[in-house]
C-alpha cells in the first residue's frame, strides 16, 4: 500500500518543487531523480501485486490488477528514461531558442504533473476521477505544446486543447450515461462509479444504457488515443511542442487512453452479452490503421511521421483488443508495451537527429550515420523496429494479432497485411536518404545520451526473442481479466 | 404524458430545463461578445436554480453543494474572467458576422430533435420528473458543439466549450441527481483551470498571429504538398 501512495505523492511533490526551481541547471537533475523514484516505488508496488493478487487501497479510492499494474511500471520506466533525455536536451533548447527561465519552471513542473495525470488515471478506482485525470493531463500538456509560442506551436496547442476538449466532454456524458445505468442497480449511491463494484454487478446493468454511454466513451476516450477521424490534434501536439513531450504522449497518453477505453469494453462485454463494443472497436482500429500508414508517405516533418506510425499503432491495439480472445488480447497488450518503448525511444533519437540537422523537415536531415554513427544507427534500428522486423518485440506482438485475426475474422488479414506493408514503404522510404544520404556541410554531432535508447531497443529485442517468464504471467494474468480465459 | 398531471415541481424543473435550452439557441445567433458572455452567465444561474430546486424536492443534500459551486463557477467567476479578458483585448465591441443564421437555427432545432430520438431508450428508465432531462441536456452539448464548429473567433468558441460543459453537469445533475461529489469537485476544478488556460491561450495567440481569428491558424496541414 505504502508502495502505492509513494508512486502518486512523489510526482504530486514534483510538480510543487519545479514550479519553483525549475528553472535551474540542476531542474533537469531533479527531474531525474523524481522520475528515479517513481519507477522504483512502481516496481515496489508491482511485486507486491506480484504476490499478493488485486489491490484495493483502504477507502476503495485506488484499484490495481494485473492490467494496470504493467501499465504503471511501464509509464514509470518511459517517463524516467525520457527525464534523462530531456536533461541535455532542454539545456540545448534553452541555449538555441533562448527559452526563459518562466518557461523551464513550467516544462520542469508540468512533466511531473503529467506523470501525476497519468498514474492516476491508470491506478483510480472511480470512473468519475478517472475522466478528471485523463482531462487533466490535456490541461497540463496544451502549455507545453505552444512552449515554443511560434505561430505553429500555438496552432496545434490550440487544436490540441479544443478537439481534446470537446472530444474529452463527449466520455464525460459516456460517464453520466454509466453512473445513470449503475445506480439503479447498486445500492449505495456512491459505489456506484467504483470499477471493482461495477465488474460485480456488470451483468444487471441496463444494455441500451451501457450501449450509449460505450458509444460516448469510445468517441471521448477514442480522440485521445488518436483513433481516425479524431485524430487531427496529435500530429500536430506531437510535431510542435518540446521531443520529450512527444515521447510521453506517444509512449504513454495514448496508452492510458486505449486503457481507459478497454477497461470500458471490458464492463459493457459483461452487460450486453454481445460483442458491440468489440466490433466498433474494430472497425474504428482498422480505419486508423489504414488511414494512418497511407498519411505516412505524404510527411515532411519528421516528428510528424513518427506521429502517424503512432495513429497506425494505436489503431492495431485497438483492432485487436476489439477482436476480444485471449490470443489477440495478449497480443494487443505485448503490443502496448513493445510500442511505447520502441515509439518514445525513436522519439528521444528524433530530437537529437532534429538538433544536428537544425530542422525537423525531413529532405534536409541527411547522413545521420556518418554525422553521429549513436543517433544514426538509433532512428535505423528503432524505425526496424517499429515497422515489425523479425526479431523485435513489435514483430511478435503483430504476429499474434495476425494469427488471431486469421482464427476469427480470416478475411481481415488481407488489409492488414496491406496496411502493414504500406506503413513499412512509408517509413523506409524517407528513413533511407536520412541515415545514409550525403552529409550536408558543416553538420556538427551533438550531445546526446543514447544509453535509455539502447536499453529500450535492446528489451524490444529480448521481448521479442524471449519474453522473460514473471513477464509472461502478468502478461496471462492480465488477459485473463480481460478476455476471460488464457492464451497458454 | 400529459403536462398538467405532473407535480408543480416536476412542472418548475421542465421549464428551467427549456429556458437552458434557450439560452443555448439565443448564444447560437448571437455575433455580439459580452451579450454572448451574458448569455452564457444566464445559462449558469438557470443551472444553479434547477439544481437547488432538485436539492429542495428531492432531499439529496448535497446537491446544494453543487448549486451553489455552479452558481459561483459558471454564473459568476467564469463569465467575469471572461469578460475581463474581452475587454482587456479589447474585443468587446466586436460583432462577429454569423453566415445563414436561420439555417444555423434549424439546425440546431434538428440536433434537439436528433437528442430526443438517441435519447428514447433511456428515457423509459428515468424517474417521471426527468424524462425529458436527458435529451434537454444532450442537446445542449450538441449545441455548444455547434457553436464551436460554426463560429471563427477564439472567445466564441470557448463559450462553446464552456456551454458543452453546462450540459454535461445538468446532465449528471438532474438525471441522477449528482455524480459522486469527489467527482463533481474533480469536474468543477478541471473547468476552472481550463477555463485560465484559455485566457493564457487568447494572449499567446495575439502574440503569435495578432488576432483572435482562429480561421488564421492555418499553417499546419494534414499532408504537405
Amino acid at each position: 500500500m505504502t508502495a502505492l501512495w509513494l508512486t502518486l505523492l512523489i510526482p504530486l511533490a514534483g510538480i510543487l518543487l519545479l514550479a519553483f526551481v525549475g528553472h535551474l541547471r540542476a531542474a533537469g537533475w531533479i527531474n531525474v531523480v523524481l522520475s528515479g523514484s517513481t519507477f522504483i516505488t512502481s516496481l515496489w508496488l508491482a511485486l507486491t501485486v506480484f504476490d499478493g493478487g488485486t489491490l484495493i487501497s483502504p477507502g476503495r479510492m485506488l484499484y490495481i490488477d494485473a492490467f494496470n499494474v504493467y501499465l504503471v511500471v511501464l509509464t514509470a520506466l518511459v517517463s524516467l528514461t525520457t527525464a534523462i533525455f530531456s536533461r541535455p536536451y532542454m539545456r540545448h533548447e534553452v541555449e538555441t531558442r533562448r527559452l526563459s527561465g518562466r518557461r523551464m519552471r513550467l516544462y520542469h513542473s508540468m512533466y511531473q504533473g503529467f506523470m501525476f495525470t497519468m498514474l492516476a488515471a491508470l491506478t483510480t478506482n472511480n470512473v468519475g476521477i478517472l475522466w478528471v485525470s485523463m482531462e487533466g493531463a490535456t490541461l497540463a500538456t496544451v502549455l507545453l505544446v505552444s512552449l515554443y509560442r511560434t505561430p505553429e506551436a500555438v496552432e496545434a496547442a490550440w487544436k490540441y486543447f479544443i478537439l481534446c476538449g470537446v472530444g474529452i466532454a463527449q466520455a464525460l456524458f459516456g460517464t453520466v450515461l454509466l453512473f445513470f445505468a449503475a445506480e439503479r442497480v447498486i445500492p449505495v449511491r456512491d459505489d456506484a462509479l467504483l470499477w471493482n463494484v461495477l465488474y460485480g454487478s456488470a451483468s444487471q446493468l441496463e444494455p441500451t444504457v451501457l450501449t450509449l454511454a460505450f458509444v460516448f466513451l469510445l468517441v471521448g476516450y477514442g480522440t485521445k488515443v488518436g483513433l481516425v477521424p479524431l485524430h487531427n490534434w496529435l500530429p500536430d501536439a506531437h510535431s510542435e511542442g518540446p521531443t520529450p513531450m512527444s515521447a510521453i504522449l506517444s509512449g504513454l497518453l495514448l496508452n492510458v487512453a486505449l486503457y481507459s477505453l478497454v477497461r470500458v469494453k471490458m464492463l459493457v462485454d459483461g452487460s450486453l452479452q454481445n460483442n458491440l463494443a468489440g466490433h466498433l472497436m474494430m472497425g474504428f482500429g482498422l480505419l486508423s490503421f489504414m488511414v494512418a500508414g497511407l498519411f505516412l508517405h505524404r510527411q515532411r516533418d519528421i516528428k510528424r511521421m513518427y506521429s502517424y506510425s503512432s495513429i497506425e499503432h494505436m489503431g492495431l491495439m485497438t483492432f485487436a483488443f476489439g477482436i476480444g480472445g485471449p490470443l489477440a488480447t495478449f497480443g494487443a497488450l505485448l503490443h502496448m508495451t513493445v510500442h511505447s518503448l520502441t515509439k518514445s525511444a525513436i522519439f528521444v533519437t528524433v530530437g537529437h537527429a532534429a538538433q544536428i540537422a537544425g530542422t525537423q523537415t525531413i529532405d534536409k536531415i541527411r547522413g545521420l550515420i556518418m554525422t553521429q554513427p549513436s543517433v544514426g544507427w538509433g532512428l535505423l534500428i528503432g524505425t526496424v523496429a517499429i515497422a515489425g522486423f523479425p526479431p523485435f518485440g513489435v514483430f511478435v506482438s503483430e504476429f499474434l494479432v495476425l494469427s488471431a485475426t486469421m482464427k476469427s475474422w480470416p478475411w481481415l488479414t488481407v488489409p492488414l497485411l496491406v496496411g502493414l506493408a504500406i506503413a513499412f514503404a512509408g517509413l523506409f522510404r524517407h528513413l533511407h536518404p536520412m541515415v545514409y544520404g550525403e552529409v550536408p556541410e558543416g553538420q556538427k554531432p551533438v550531445r546526446a545520451n543514447m544509453l535509455p535508447v539502447m536499453l529500450q531497443l535492446a528489451m524490444v529485442l529480448w521481448l521479442g526473442i524471449a519474453i522473460p517468464v514473471f513477464l509472461a504471467k502478468w502478461f496471462e494474468q492480465a488477459t485473463i481479466l480481460i478476455a476471460g480465459s488464457s492464451p497458454l | 404524458m400529459e403536462l398538467a398531471q405532473l407535480s408543480l415541481f416536476n412542472q418548475a424543473v421542465l421549464v428551467l430545463a427549456a429556458l437552458a435550452l434557450l439560452t443555448s439557441f439565443l448564444m447560437l445567433a448571437q455575433g455580439r461578445k459580452l451579450p454572448l458572455i451574458y448569455t452564457y452567465g444566464w445559462q449558469g444561474v438557470l443551472l444553479a436554480v434547477t439544481t437547488a430546486l432538485v436539492a429542495y424536492v428531492t432531499g439529496h443534500t448535497h446537491l446544494y453543494i453543487s448549486a451553489v459551486l455552479t452558481l459561483a463557477l459558471k454564473a459568476l467567476l467564469i463569465p467575469w474572467l471572461l469578460h475581463r479578458l474581452a475587454v482587456r483585448l479589447n474585443v468587446q465591441r466586436e460583432n462577429e458576422p454569423i453566415a445563414y443564421p436561420s439555417l444555423l437555427l434549424l439546425a440546431g432545432a434538428a440536433l434537439v430533435v436528433f437528442s430526443y430520438y438517441v435519447s428514447l431508450p433511456i428515457v423509459q428508465f428515468a424517474a417521471s420528473a426527468t424524462r425529458n432531462i436527458i435529451a434537454v441536456s444532450m442537446s445542449i452539448v450538441l449545441l455548444g458543439m455547434l457553436l464551436m464548429i460554426t463560429r471563427r473567433r477564439a472567445m466564441a468558441q470557448v463559450i462553446g466549450f464552456m456551454s458543452m460543459e453546462n450540459g454535461l453537469f445538468f446532465a449528471g445533475v438532474v438525471s441522477t441527481y449528482g455524480m459522486p461529489m469527489i467527482v463533481e469537485l474533480g469536474i468543477a476544478f478541471d473547468v476552472l483551470v481550463a477555463a485560465i488556460l484559455f485566457g493564457v491561450f487568447f494572449f499567446q495567440m495575439r502574440a503569435s498571429i495578432d488576432s483572435l481569428d482562429v480561421d488564421r491558424l492555418n499553417r499546419l496541414r494534414e499532408v504537405d504538398e
